[in-house]
Parts: C-alpha cells; structure tokens; sequence
C-alpha cells in the first residue's frame, strides 16, 4: 500500500505497516521517530503532540497541533506532518527549542517535545501580534497610545502575542511551568528565510480519498458526501470519525475496534459556517478552532465556551458534530447550543431532516440519529439572546471535564426577563434543558428574588449523581449558584449585541 | 571549612547552566528506555494480566492466550527459575496466587505486537475464590490489619503536659495519597547476550536493586545481571523500588524466549498497578499555653501502606521525625503504625512521608490559630526553633537561626504587612470573592535514614587527549544530576566543562549504589567523583610540578590550564601534563568513594543524629477564593530557600518551582479515588487515567512566581558548599493550603476555625465556605445575597468545629 503516504519532516514516508486502528504516535515512533512519547494515549497530557498543515483561510497553510495519539496514522494520507526532529536538531535548534532549552524548560524532557510543537504552531499563528505594538487604530498622539508591552500582557499572553492557553493541553510533571512560559513569551518572530514560515504561504494538502484494508478492518475517506451515505446505508456498523478524539480514546483506553472507520472530516458540505436569514448554520465536521474562527465573536456564548473546551490540541481536530453524536452528558457544546435552541440537521441518502437538540438525545450515549444518517451541521436561530454566558465547573481551570455546565440565553425587556433558555450538562443521563427554570424565570423581573427563586428551582434540576469528579450535592448546589453567580457578576453587563 | 565545602578559583561550579541533555529533550533526540525498544523490531512486547478483585485466591488457565496469533508464551509463577519475588522484603511475589489488590499483575503474555499481547492478556481465564478486602487505613484499624514494625517518638511527658495545659485541641486528620504521573510510565527491555549475560534497560532510580531483583528472580549471581539506567521521564520516588518487578518480568521473558522483551505499562496500567503517596489516617491532641506556644503534642500516625511492605516502614518513620517541621515542641509523643489494605503498595514519593508528618502540625496550627485569637503567620513563627533546641529524636537543629532569617526575607520580599493590609480592603469589599496571604516555613532533614544507604561510587577516566568521562552510581529522573556531576567533575580536574562527558548510569560500572532518592544524590554522588577526581589531579600534580619546576603542592587546575601560585608564572594545557603523565605511566583513572559522616541512629529508641543537615525554606502565597463554586487560583507566591551554595542554579531553580506546584497539586488538586463500595468493583481504582486523575497544568502555575535563595548558605560538610533540593521545596505547598484555609476563614467572622479537607478540590473548599457562612448565620452577620441556599451545608467542617472545642481550664 506505498500509495498510502504522508509527509513527515519534508520526506515522502509510505504508510506501511498500519492498521484502520493504528494511532499515528504508534507508526511515527515505529518509523524511528520517537521523539513524539506516549504519556496517556487519550489527548490529554500533549506529549505526543506534532504539527499538521491544515488550510487557513485565505488559502494557505496553518501549522495546526494535534495530538498524535489520537489520530488514525491512516488519517493522516496525503498530508504533511512536522515532529519535533523536524522542528530542529541538537546542532541547529529551531527557535522554540533554543528558548525552552535556554530557559530551563526542560527537565526530565519527556514532554518536552510535545511542549516544542504546541508552542511552534503558536509561534507561526500569522495573526499573533505584539501586544506592545501601538494601537493605530483608535489614532491620535502615537506617543500617548503607545503601550508598554509588559503592562499590555496580561497573565495569559505574552508580551510578544504568545497566547499561554496554545500550551493548556500540554502536562509537565517537572518545571512546575514558568520556564516553559518564559521561553514561550520569549520567542521572536520567524525568520524571512524559515521554510516551515514560507510553507505558509502555499496551500495545505488537499485532502485524499483513501482506503485502507488489513486483517479486514478497514479505513475510508470517502470522495463525496453521496458515497459516505452510500457507505454507512450498507455498513451500518461503521464508526463515523472526523477528529478521532472520542474515538480515539476507545480505541486507546477500552481497547475498542471496528471493522470500518469512515473519516468524514473533509467533506465541504460538513465544514461550512453561513449566516443566513434568521438562522446561523455551523458545519458538524469542522474543527472547533475553526469554528472559533470563522464566527469571530459573532456568538458570544461560543467565544466564552470555546476556550474551556478541552485544550487547543483537542479544539484542533473535535468538531460539534462529534461532541454531540457521541451523546455524552458531559459534552461541553450541548448545554451552550441548548441554551442557543440549536437544531441538528441529519442527512441520509433520502434527504435532510431537522430535530431540536433538546429532542436529540434519547438516553444515555443515545441520540435520535438513524445508523443511516450524518449529523451535517448545527442550525442556531438568529438573532441571539442578548444575555448569554456559560459556566463551566471543574476541578482544575485549564483542560478539565465539566462537574457542571450551564449555557445560558436571556432575553431582556427593560427589567423583565422575557425569555429564558438554558441548557446542562453534568447532571443526567444526557444535556437537557432546564425548563422549570426557564418558565420561573419568564416573565418575572430580573432582581435578586426572582434570582434566588429561579435559582432554588435549577438547584433541583436534573438528577445528578456522585463521581469521582464530584458529589450529587455539589452538583446541584453548582446549578443554583451558576444563577446567583451569573446575576451578581454580569447584571450590569447585557452589552452583547446580536451577531 | 572542610575541604569538601571549598570552591578553587573561577569553579564550574555555580555556574547557571540549563539541563546537559535540554537540547536533546527539545528536539526530541534525548532516548529513554521504551524509545531502544521502539528501534529494535524483534523485541516481544509483555502484557500483564490484571486481578478484577480487591483480593481473591487466584488460579489461571492459559491455554486461550497461547492460541491466540502473535502469542509467544505466557508468564507464570512456574517460569520463575529463582526466586518469586519482585522485592526486597520478600512479600511481593511476582506471580502470585493470591490476587491482594485490584489491578494486580498475575500474570504476564508475551507475543510479537502490542495488538497480540493485549488479546493475549484478556484471553487468560482467571478463576477467583474472592476473600474480604479493606480499603481505607480507617477499615484497616477498626480490623486490626498492619504491617510491619510499629515506631514511636517520645520525648517529656505529653500526657503529663496536655492535662496541664490551658487550652487542649485534639482531632483526627485524613491526608490524601498523591500518584506520582511521571510522563514516562515505568518501562523495562531486556535481553540475554552471546555471553549469556542479561542486559537490562530499566528506568529506574536504583539500578543496583534492579540488578538484585532480577538476579533473585532469575537464580543467578549479581554477576551475571547488567542494569543501565538511561534517563527516565520523571521519577519523583514512583521508581525508587517499583520498577523492579516489571524488569524482572523483562529479564525472565527475554531468558525463556531468546528474544528481547519490552515491559513498557500504558497509564492506566501505571496507575492500577503501582504505588503512591501514601494516605495517612491521623489522631492527635495538641496542648497550646494563653501566648499561643505549643506545650505538647502527641498523635498516632497510620499510613495506608497497601499491600505490601515495600518502603512503608522508612516512610512512615520520616513523618515521625518531620510531625515538629519547623517548631519547638517540648513535650511529644507520635506513633506510626502501617495499615496493610487491598490497595497498590503505596511506596517512596517526593518528601517520603516528610510532607505526611509536617502536614499534622501545619494543619493543627491552622485551625487552631483563629481559637487562639492569634495570627497563623505570628502563631507559626513564635513557636520557630531556636539555637540550642533537638528534635523529638534528640538531633540538634543545627543553624536554627536560618529558619528565622528566611522567614523574614520571605515577609520582606513578599511585602507581607502591605499586601495583606490590601487584602482586608478587598475582601471588605467584596463578598463574593476572597483572597489571602499566608506564610508557611520547611525544615527538612537530609540524609537516608538508613544509615547504610549513604554512601557512593564513581568512576573517572581521563583520556589521552585530555578529555574526561564519569560514571557514577546516581541516576537521571530531570533534577539535572548529570548536570551537577558535570560541574563538579569540571571543577575538581579543573577543566572546561565541554570537555567532560558522563556516561549512562549502569551497575557494571558502579556497583552496589544506592537508590537516588531522599534528595542525597548530588551530596553523595557528587562527594564520589570529586575524590575519583581529585586522586588524578593530585598525581597529574606530581607530574605537572616537574614540567614547571615547582612542587606538586604548589600546582593549581583552573579552566583548562596547569600552572604554579600566582597568574604570572608559566603554564601548560591540561592536555599536556595528560599526555606527559601517560609517557610517565601514570595511573589517569580512578574509583571515587563517599560516605556521609557523623550520622548514626538507633531504630528501636527512634533517637540519634539520622540527618547530615536540614535545608530550610519559607514560602509566601496569595490565593483568591470564588465563593460561587470553591474555585481558586494562585495570584502570587514569593519563596525563600536554602540550598546552601547552588550547584547549579537553574537546575536547583527548577527543582524549587516544580517541586512547589507538585506539592501544590498534593494538596489540592490530585484527588486519588477508590471504589470503596461493597459492590463488584470494590477496589478498583477509578481515577485511572488522565482524564479523571488531574495533574496541575498552567492554570495552577502561581501568576507571579519570585524565588530566591537564601544567601552566603555555604554548607559545611557537604560537596562545594551546596545543600540538597530535591524534595524540601514541595514542602512549601502548605502556603497554598493554608492560604486557601485564611480565605475560606474570611467568608465568615473572625475566630472561627476552617477544617480543610484533603485535597482542598473546589468542592472541598465550597464545603468549606459554606460550614465558614454557616457560622456567620449562627453570629447574625451573614451577607443575605451570598449565595446560600436553605439546604445545610454538609457535615465535615461542622464536625470539626465540634472536635476542636477547646478544653479551656
């Protein structure tokens, strides 16, 4: 199967050897690249990290980090892949390594090399920008409306435009992180003669139609929309993948396999984000760093969601139409897109169909999805609530999984609250709306004793159980303070405007 | 000052340098042992079969797994040609018959793929006649189930002092266990030479009980067993005794097969089958006079030991020796005892039962301290050793005087009074949200406890070129031990350091090393090859003098070059005098040895002199606590510490930080949890993975992070003045869990007491809030908006509010 190939540090390498299963960390440490190391082999400790060259969108190419253990090696066909050997050597270091080097980044160096990746891909960010650099836009006195750029930076970006959240999916057991944050903060910009610079500037791999078949497993990119239909009519059974970070972990930790894989992950008609008339359509198959992107702060619920949600390395490659078709109650994107009254569009060789997410999930890990049907895309009405937020519980701020979620979307008529929507997750067998909430809400004025009415009533949403992430009790009690919190720190704040 | 203590002129020494090996790490070029296994293509890969039970009698049928394709063959307890055991106290068998815990290997499959002996694995029928298991230290002391020998520390009469004392606190603390998540799970290759020898990779932080285990298990001679310690990725004590089983497995594996074997555990594998921090279970009283100073102390220590005995009884005993931390308590007396509970064998991690004792005084001092009516931070530095005082097991606390100037350059640099002069501002004007600033101080004793263990090897050769390569006995887990070896080699022969290589750790070369732990590996590794090197300096000085015409005493090495007293007299390379000692046929390698002087110790009295030194340390720490959730985050810490004349001052930088946020994530974020119910998965772990067990990532980097070293430190005694670092600085954490307790302590009125739980997660510490405003209810102060609902708020600081009554008389 040499026609099966991926390009890894600028050389052409067959995919011999691998499985539909085999995790690309697995092949590139096979092929003797072994700088990328397995440290959990479920996307949450960034050891693994490399980069990939995925299009932007002005039609060049961005240096994505992804976690390597969870992608499928097969996945990766056509494509082009950096790991940190080909970042730099121990002769000639590449920038992001001299600095974590210099800085006493590294100590035992195991997760070293992941660090190295995700802070490259941040480093070549085409729109990581100074934050000392003067604001030109609000004009006047250049002298008064230059800053300095240590009081610019605040706590989670450096002075040179470093983004630290870039470096959240990656664990270091060692350094305790503030070198690894200096060397970061410390990085220039890329040389004119860089060539991983230059590669940014041509387009990205298209993506290649692929299938692969050993011991009767298979994995297939389908060409068309109408032949992954075609596919998954006749093979029910198939798993259907776009970033591989559910998939990948069952396949890792519980030691899961299939006889087909379908990777949908480039079919254009599942990547589109449109505006349209009354309704925002978001396409299930596009990553949510993408998607992130491409709404720009037109969903202010989802810019405040999107960097709670796991880390960048996972955002890179998890889309909505993952999130939500694996049904868990502890999804991130189902609590705000309730709260939004999202809809799920599912197509099927007969045609589209539209559900309400609040109808979607049926039971644990169970959705109204036909094993003949893609989720293509999400459908959020417009405009928008002008009072949103999300809140999001967990033990640890940075790449946890939700205790509890709670989306919110109020709408405002002077002091009275005219609608509410909310949505969680964390406290059943699936996200639910919470509609005794809702309805305590509506129509009454938005002061602290509808607040705490309201919020004895979300208290008792639900029927959340104890774990080892947290307690029934603290679950609940999460909900009634989400509201009082929301209240007491953003009453003064209904400043979003709708998209 | 000794003549270990002395630095010569322009030392390699001190010099700040980053890790030998961070070029390698960056590029991802740097090797560890499973990355050998990935380049060698006929190496079997061994899969453990895992116990379902917390504790069953076992028995296996392992047909199913040798058909499956790929199979090779199937480790059992009949395969052990020596003897069954993976450890060195003879109550770990390899293969057992009796499954202790859940997530016990039973068995190991060896087969061509990772594919094939994962299939293998969970072909092997197990057949289990389940027994009674016990969980937690608390069902192992109402059941009576320890292990090991009981150790007491008594000095005065603490009976005598707590029934005379004006206010008496007494309670119980749980302390959590912590897993060590070392990025590089434990890992082992094998193979058996043209020679019959067995060569071991292993990641280990003890080659030399590496090679022990395996030899026993094999029924061989030490001499026949190889153990080479690369690097590892991340040790913390996690491979101080627990990797020796899987390279046994390795060893036994490539013996039967002819073929290289690979042991390289998943983490979730790690994580169920190998040891921890151990949890300790502890009931005390504490005696305090109307100034605040402790009058007596006595409290029973039971550690969660698990399984097994492994390092349990050494662990246990430090927190003894470490209950006092930094303060003077006249009359005491502590009693450990080790549960032995269906659980991983709990072992060795950073502090080695240190951080378990200090956390008992550090705990009651701050929940006592608002009872007292006095300030934690005044509480904390009134009762600080002084010049002259002994620990409870009769040490002198040498430089006790230390203690008090790091506490104050820690309140200087912090700006102490100032800030927490804001923080009251703030905190007035904000209900919702608290901060604070708490200070907490470190003593920790240096040295093995086991007096046996501090001693080591080395072995130095200079080539004829001039160019020097060392071998020791310690081991590379990141804390930069080559790196120090380096400057110390560098600057003992008086040579750049580019010249200078070492060469992995392996027991072939130094034999009959210690484990590098409890902090002593520069002290004693280091103390080995400066005398290695300092016996070819002093017979290249013979030959040197006659090159120069000067006496031999008179002949100084410094950067490279040979010369007489003076700057102005001739010289020559270092190279030169190599070469002419080589015409001269004079010896130019040699052995270096190290033993710790002046410790002794006797176990059964718990009395003597067990420490080399103390390294003190202060750490200052501003929390901010959100009263919605529990949530916190670290805005702030300023730290002080002594590390008597750094080595090598990046590298002891790092191992304060990291060691910091490690003890940071101890105590209130990494939250090991168990099924403890009677139902079906009793025993299993279920914080199995990284996605349920939370390591501190950049959110729990402190915002603002000063480190200072406390200055003109030089330590007498030890290699170059410099004092070990490894452990100590996690130790400073308790600034983190005692800020987070103030900052609770300020959503309610003052003179409350806050019990914390362990770990302090946010749900701890909301419960925490909500005992601290259930207070405020009963004093009528309560802020109405606060976020309170009707429902009480859960037992556990109320409870403590009852335990801690004072007893006033």
């Amino acid at each position: 199967m040499d026609h099966i190939a991926v390009t890894v540090n600028g050389q052409l390498r067959p995919l011999r050897g691998v499985s539909a299963h085999t995790a690309a960390l697995d092949w590139l440490r096979e092929i003797g690249l072994t700088g990328s190391k397995e440290g959990c082999a479920e996307g949450e400790c960034g050891a693994c990290s490399i980069l990939l060259a995925t299009p932007d969108e002005h039609g060049g190419t961005r240096w994505t980090a992804v976690n390597a253990c969870l992608v499928p090696a097969a996945a990766l066909d056509g494509q082009e892949v950096v790991t940190a050997e080909g970042l730099g050597t121990p002769e000639h270091l590449h920038p992001v390594q001299a600095r974590l080097a210099e800085a006493g980044g590294s100590q035992c160096g195991y997760c070293t090399p992941g660090f190295a990746c995700s802070m490259a891909a941040e480093f070549y960010r085409a729109d990581r920008v100074p934050s000392g650099a003067p604001d030109i836009a609000s004009g006047g006195d250049a002298a008064a409306t230059t800053i300095s750029a240590d009081a610019a930076a605040d706590a989670a970006h450096g002075p040179n435009g470093f983004d630290l959240h870039a470096l959240s999916g990656n664990l270091c057991r060692c350094t305790g992180y503030r070198p690894i944050r200096d060397a970061a903060y410390a990085l220039g910009d890329p040389e004119p003669d860089d060539p991983l610079a230059e590669r940014r500037t041509r387009p990205a791999p298209e993506p290649r139609t692929t299938l692969l078949e050993v011991d009767g497993e298979r994995f297939i990119r389908p060409s068309s929309l109408d032949e992954a239909l075609r596919v998954i009519t006749e093979e029910p059974d198939a798993v259907v993948v776009a970033g591989s970070t559910d998939w990948g972990v069952e396949v890792n930790l519980r030691g899961r396999r299939t006889p087909l894989v379908l990777a949908i992950d480039h079919l254009p008609e599942l990547r589109a984000v449109t505006f349209g008339d009354g309704v925002l359509e978001i396409g299930a198959a596009l990553p949510l760093t993408d998607v992130e992107r491409r709404l720009d702060g037109r969903v202010p619920l989802l810019d405040e969601l999107f960097p709670q949600f796991a880390s960048p390395l996972i955002r890179n490659r998890a889309t909505i139409g993952g999130n939500l078709g694996t049904a868990s109650p502890i999804g991130d994107t189902a609590p705000a897109l309730l709260s939004l009254e999202a809809r799920v569009v599912l197509v099927s060789g007969e045609g589209e169909r539209e559900v309400d997410l609040a109808e979607f999930f049926t039971d644990y890990r169970q959705t109204l999805r036909r094993s003949d049907e893609l989720i293509r895309a999400v459908r959020i009405p417009l405009p928008l609530a002008r009072f949103t937020a999300f809140h999001k519980v967990a033990k640890r701020r940075f790449d946890d999984i939700s205790s509890v979620a709670v989306g919110f979307a109020l709408e405002l008529n002077g002091d009275i609250v005219s609608s509410a929507r909310i949505g969680l997750g964390g406290v059943a067998a699936t996200p639910l709306r919470a509609r005794a909430t809702e309805a305590a809400l509506a129509g009454r004025p938005w002061d602290l004793d509808t607040v705490r009415d309201a919020a004895s009533v979300l208290g008792s949403e639900g029927s959340p159980m104890s774990d080892h992430r947290a307690s029934a009790e603290y679950r609940s009690r999460m909900l009634a303070t989400a509201l009082l919190k929301l209240y007491r720190t953003r009453r003064g704040t209904r400043a979003e405007e709708p998209a | 000052m000794t003549e270990l203590a002395e630095r010569p002129a322009h030392p390699a020494v001190g010099q700040p340098l980053p890790h030998e090996s961070a070029a390698l790490h960056a590029t991802g070029a740097a090797a560890y042992t499973d990355d050998l296994a990935a380049r060698r293509h006929d190496a079997l890969t061994a899969w453990p079969v895992q116990s379902e039970q917390a504790h069953a009698l076992v028995s296996l049928d392992v047909r199913d797994a040798l058909a499956v394709p790929g199979v090779v063959r199937v480790l059992t307890a009949a395969e052990v040609p020596g003897v069954n055991d993976a450890g060195a106290k003879g109550d770990e068998p390899l293969f057992p018959s009796e499954a202790m815990f859940h997530g016990h290997a039973l068995a190991w499959v060896l087969a061509e793929t990772t594919e094939s002996a994962r299939l293998g694995a969970a072909a092997v029928r197990v057949a289990s006649e389940p027994l009674p298991s016990i969980m937690t230290a608390a069902e192992a002391i109402e059941a009576g189930s320890f292990q090991g020998i009981p150790r007491t520390i008594r000095r005065g009469d603490p009976e005598g002092a707590l029934a005379a004392a004006p206010h008496v606190f007494e309670g119980t603390t749980l302390i959590g266990g912590q897993e060590h998540f070392y990025l590089e799970t434990h890992a082992s290759l094998a193979h058996v030479d043209s020679e019959g020898q067995v060569f071991v990779e292993c990641s280990t932080q003890h080659p030399t009980e590496a090679q022990h285990v395996v030899a026993h298990v094999l029924g061989v001679p030490s001499n026949r067993v190889t153990v080479q310690s690369l690097r590892m990725g991340g040790g913390f004590g996690g491979k101080e005794v627990q990797p020796h089983g899987f390279a046994a497995v390795a060893a036994l594996g490539a013996t039967l097969t002819g073929r290289p074997v690979r042991v390289r555990l998943t983490r979730t594998q790690d994580l169920t089958m190998t040891g921890k921090r151990h949890p300790f279970h502890v009931e005390w009283r504490a005696g305090f006079d109307d100034d605040g100073r402790i009058l007596a102390l006595a409290a029973t220590l039971t550690s969660d030991g698990g399984w097994c005995l492994d390092l349990s009884e050494p662990v246990t005993a430090r927190a003894l020796m470490h209950v006092d931390n930094a303060y003077w308590i006249p009359d005491v007396v502590v009693q450990g005892r080790i549960a032995k509970t269906n659980k991983t064998s709990q072992t060795a991690f950073r502090g080695f039962g240190g951080p378990q004792g200090m956390f008992v005084i550090e705990d009651i001092l701050g929940r006592v301290a608002p009872i007292l009516g006095v300030d934690a931070a005044a509480l904390r530095e009134h009762n600080f050793y002084v010049a002259g005082q002994t620990t409870p097991y009769g040490q002198p606390v040498r430089h006790a005087e230390r203690l008090h100037e790091v506490w104050r350059r820690v309140r200087h640099e912090s700006a102490f009074d100032e800030r927490r002069a804001r923080i009251v501002a703030f905190n007035a004007e904000h209900a919702d949200t608290k901060r604070s600033l708490a200070i907490t101080p470190v003593k920790f004793g240096i040295s093995f406890t086991l007096t046996a263990y501090n001693q080591a090897g080395a072995l130095v050769h200079v080539y004829q070129d001039g160019s020097v390569l060392i071998n020791h006995g310690g081991t590379e887990m990141g804390q930069g031990l080559h790196t120090k070896m380096l400057q110390v080699a560098a600057t003992a022969l008086g040579v750049p350091l580019e010249s200078v290589r070492f060469a992995p750790t392996r027991t072939d070369k130094v034999p009959n090393t210690s484990a590098t732990a409890a902090s002593s590996g520069a002290d004693l590794n280091g103390g080995a090859v400066k005398h290695a090197c300092e016996q070819i300096r002093d017979r290249m000085a013979t030959v040197a003098g006659r090159m120069l015409g000067i006496d031999a005493r008179d002949v100084r090495f410094s950067r490279g070059r040979v010369s007489g007293l003076g700057t102005t007299g001739p010289s020559v390379t270092f190279a030169e005098v190599v070469s002419a000692a080589h015409e001269q046929r004079v010896q130019l390698f040699a052995a270096g040895f190290y033993r710790t002087e002046g410790l002794h110790w006797d176990t059964e009295a718990m009395q003597g002199s067990p420490f080399k030194y103390f390294a003190y340390g202060a750490a200052a720490c501003e929390v901010e606590v959100d009263g919605f959730t529990g949530t916190y985050r670290i805005r702030r810490v300023d730290i002080v510490h002594d590390v008597g004349d750094s080595l090598s001052p990046i590298v002891d930088l790092g191992q304060v930080e990291g060691g910091f946020v490690q003890g940071a994530g101890w105590l209130t974020l990494e939250d090991l949890r168990w099924d403890e119910t009677e139902g079906p998965g009793r025993g299993r772990l279920l914080t199995r993975s990284a996605s349920t067990y939370k390591l501190p990532s950049f959110s729990e980097m402190p915002e603002v992070f000063n480190v200072h070293f406390f200055e003109r430190a030089t330590e007498d005694g030890v290699v170059y003045g410099s004092k070990a670092v490894g452990e100590p600085p996690l130790m400073l954490a308790f600034s983190v869990r005692e800020a987070i307790r103030e900052a609770v302590a300020a959503f309610g009125p003052a003179g409350h007491s806050v019990e914390l739980a362990s770990p302090a997660t946010p749900e701890a510490v909301f419960w925490a809030i909500e005992a601290a405003r259930g207070t405020a209810a009963t004093a009528g102060t309560v802020d109405a908006a606060a976020g309170r609902s009707d429902a009480p708020g859960r037992a556990g600081a109320a409870d403590a509010e009852r335990r801690l009554v004072p007893f006033d008389r």
